[in-house]
């Protein structure tokens, strides 16, 4: 019974099925604000935990989980959800204390008032000697995974960066190194560092509201909970050796073949489309790719302007538009490229790899 | 609240304290003089410092392995395998098919982690992204966009293998044709 449920939640395991699972759970987590209460965190605590305590009894997750190094991720897992659940919790009850006309929380008289000195400073300097001692024993308990000596002719079966930077290990498999490396963790950096140019709404500054700011909270838990920490539970629990894809149950089989004939843009149009061979110029080849590219990067901006986006477009004048376009449209790319590979097998989909440019 | 005019007058009664004191006076001309010897000793410091770097880039001894080595004779390679016994060493896969032999760079194009010989699934399989290539080198499955690359090989005047790294040939240029690219035996 439980082995067959176990087979059965590894065959439907798969980066595109937990990738929409994880979409459809933000997005209906956050249509009903019932989900951030303390009862649904007491709920969502116990189906985690349970289910957590249900899949350590087998024996390929457990090595998975037990692992020295996995143990710290679990724990920020857990916390990651928590806090995640806190500000929202925070922002759901400030929305209702508004439309109920009651003050907010922040504004409210009886709010418990401390001082710097000497309260705050105790309790971080308490904090910072508890945070000492859970790590020197941290350290003594669990022992550091050191291997042998590294040999640049020999590469282990399961190769794997530090686990924060699993995220980006995970997009090289779907961008050209120099772009999966370079331009894209360029372009979340400077992305977030004008942030502030773009949303210049004081609404929700100094407290929690969801209302208020919609659009920004659904564009940061998306960027953040599903393009960040899930790539890294992706890259961290379920990429195996060879950068195979393991269901939760599965053993981690080096020898494990996954039919992954990839395909580029170029051939499906010219080989399978019009049947004849790939022309020799590689901007003949690849034209079809750079014109979608282009209209990618071009057409939703321009049509968003005249319809839904026409708001925005009219409050933040045309360069602050276009460049908080090009920010969410990069953004998008990431996912859109994950489906693509995964539903139909799309290697790139403009592939010049006479100019190390492959996308 | 901050008493500012107590503030100011202990600040006075400082200054005259110190006035007082008997302490040698440093002019302007001995402090200048003072600055240029620091300002030259940091120099000459931070020069001998690069310079010491830049030496740090020519190790007097290098141990990597010669780019140009002899690989035995052709009758050691069997028939339709990949020869991983070089990979350790040289990171070079020495593969015959037939009379072919060609030196295969074990050098994923990808992100350049080294792939690993897979014979039952006979492919090169790179286990840091899953690139996937062929025992003739061309890739397949996964992100690598192009062929591994092959390697210079001839035969040496003793009848071996040599195999000569400083020199690459790329499929997508059109290079594996080139006779110096795979030996005929």
């Amino acid at each position: 019974m439980i082995d067959s449920l176990k087979e059965l939640i590894n065959s439907i395991s798969s980066p595109s099925f937990f990738l929409t699972l994880s979409i459809i759970l933000l997005g209906v987590s956050l249509y009903f604000k019932q989900f951030w209460t303390r009862r649904s965190l007491g709920i969502a605590a116990a189906i985690s935990g349970g289910l957590f305590l249900f899949s350590v009894t087998d024996e390929n997750f457990r090595e998975i989980v037990a692992k020295p190094d996995n143990l710290p991720i679990i724990a920020l897992l857990f916390l990651v959800g928590f806090f995640t659940w806190l500000s929202l919790h925070l922002a759901f009850d400030n929305d209702r204390r508004k439309a109920a006309g009651e003050p907010i929380l922040e504004k409210q008289e009886t709010l418990p008032k401390t001082f710097v000195w000497p309260d705050l400073v105790y309790i971080e300097f308490i904090a910072l000697i508890v945070c000492t001692v859970v790590l020197i024993v941290w350290s003594v308990l669990l022992k550091a995974p050191i291997e042998e000596p590294a040999n640049p002719a020999d590469s282990p079966p399961s190769t794997k960066a530090p686990w924060y930077f699993l995220g980006l290990q995970e997009m090289l498999v779907y961008f050209d190194p120099w772009i999966a490396g370079v331009v894209i963790p360029s372009i979340i950096v400077l992305g977030l560092m004008a942030i502030p140019y773009i949303d210049r709404d004081v609404k929700g500054s100094g407290y929690y509201s969801f209302r208020e700011r919609r659009p920004q909270i659904l564009v940061f838990l998306f960027g953040f909970s599903i393009l960040w920490v899930f790539l890294i539970i992706l890259g961290t629990f379920f990429r195996g050796p060879n950068w195979n894809f393991f269901g939760p149950y599965e053993f981690w089989d080096v020898h494990k073949v996954v039919l992954m004939n990839n395909v580029n843009l170029s051939e499906f149009i010219w080989v399978r489309g019009m049947g004849i061979g790939l022309p020799r110029n590689w901007l003949v080849r690849e034209i079809f790719g750079i014109v979608l590219l282009l209209g990618y990067f071009a057409v939703p901006p321009y049509l968003l302007a005249r319809g839904w986006f026409r708001s925005y477009y009219e409050k933040l004048g045309i360069n602050r538009y276009l460049l908080m376009m090009f920010l969410l449209l990069s953004m998008l790319a990431l996912p859109i490229k994950m489906y693509l590979l995964w539903i139909f097998n799309l290697k790139y989909i403009v592939s010049i790899p006479e100019y190390f440019f492959n996308i | 609240m901050w008493n500012v005019g107590s503030f100011l007058r202990v600040e006075k009664g400082f200054q005259m304290a110190e006035k007082s004191d008997s302490k040698p006076e440093i002019t302007r001309r001995g402090f200048l003089s003072w600055v240029r010897a620091g300002w030259i000793a940091f120099t000459a410091a931070a020069a001998t410092g690069s310079l010491s770097a830049f030496r740090f880039m020519f190790p007097n001894v290098l141990f990597e392995p010669p780019q140009i080595f002899k690989a035995g004779f052709p009758s050691e390679y069997a028939d339709g395998m990949v020869d991983t016994r070089w990979k350790e060493k040289f990171r070079v896969w020495i593969v015959r098919e037939g009379n072919l032999i060609y030196a295969l760079r074990s050098v994923c194009t990808h992100l350049g982690c080294t792939p690993n010989w897979l014979s039952t699934e006979e492919k090169f399989k790179c286990p840091c992204h899953g690139s996937g290539f062929y025992i003739s080198g061309i890739n397949f499955e996964g992100p690598a966009p192009r062929p591994l690359e092959r390697v210079r090989i001839s035969l040496a005047e003793d009848g071996q293998i040599l195999i000569d790294q400083t020199q690459i040939f790329q499929q997508e240029k059109g290079q594996w044709s080139n006779p110096e690219s795979f030996l005929i035996i």
